[in-house]
């Protein structure tokens, strides 16, 4: 599975960037961020799963609640400009490295 | 997560390199490059022409499921050293951006082990930041700028 891909699947939709932009100015937990939106609340959970499992929030136990925060490390890491050519180097690499691994020479 | 492909292009530079450690020998590494086979399956382009030697050529080309040509790319061998060197021309075709020269390094870290180191000088600061930017899937790259737009409301 290629995570990082999934990184940019995860903030091409338009629901999920709007969560981050709210989430960047404040840590929020999941109702506070559901009253946002139209969308209904099962909906945001599984947006809410997808962003912490890309690393881009972090959950935070506040007492009786659990907070999201933004990991701006890993947001800054990503929109590094530099960041989807690398990953498309990486990716070639890979797939050379996987094919000479299995490379068996011509007689 | 392991970075095993690092890219590095400092500011204001025309340059930028590209390495990456491989688990393979330093041959099976070469061959990767030297093969038209091999090339065409790990760059998923199509290898019209590799002509591995001094004032040799090559030309890429790649098409897309209805055998439309989206990419086109030809360049000149200047200096082929088999398990050590290869420097060449890049140029896309039929897009405006002005040739590259790429220097290609391949050394050996153990038996099983190998390194590449790609040295690539651009014309132009701007150019280079420019070939950077593009060439990825469109989707990629928009969901990248709209994640650059975000981060730059962060504190």
């Amino acid at each position: 599975m290629n995570l990082r891909r999934d990184v940019f699947q995860a903030i091409a939709d338009p629901t999920r960037r709007a969560i981050l932009l709210l989430v960047a100015s404040q840590s929020m937990t999941a109702g506070a961020i559901a009253s946002n939106f139209d969308t209904a609340r099962p909906t945001v959970s599984k947006h809410l799963q997808i962003l912490t499992e890309c690393e881009l929030l972090e959950q935070k136990q506040n007492g009786r609640e659990i907070h999201y925060h933004i990991n701006a490390k890993k947001m800054k890491e990503v929109a590094d400009f530099l960041e989807p050519f690398r990953e498309m180097w990486d990716d070639r690499f890979n797939k050379l490295e996987a094919i000479m691994k299995k490379y068996k020479p011509k007689n | 997560m392991e970075r095993k492909t690092k890219v590095n292009a400092e500011e204001g530079k025309q340059e930028l390199t590209i390495t990456r450690e491989f688990d393979l020998s330093l041959e099976l590494l070469f061959k990767a490059y030297e093969d038209p086979e091999i090339v065409e399956q790990w760059m998923g382009t199509k290898v019209l022409k590799l002509e591995n030697k001094k004032f040799g050529g090559w030309q890429f080309q790649t098409s897309d499921a209805k055998g439309n040509v989206v990419f086109q790319a030809n360049g000149v061998i200047h200096e082929f050293l088999p398990n050590q060197r290869i420097t060449r021309t890049f140029e896309m075709e039929n897009a405006p951006f002005e040739a590259q020269l790429e220097f290609l390094e391949f050394e050996k870290l153990t038996d099983d082990t190998s390194k590449l180191n790609m040295h690539i000088v651009y014309r132009s600061v701007g150019l280079r930041d420019q070939m950077v930017k593009m060439g990825f899937a469109p989707g990629l790259n928009m969901a990248h700028n709209r994640l650059e737009d975000i981060v730059s409301k962060l504190k």
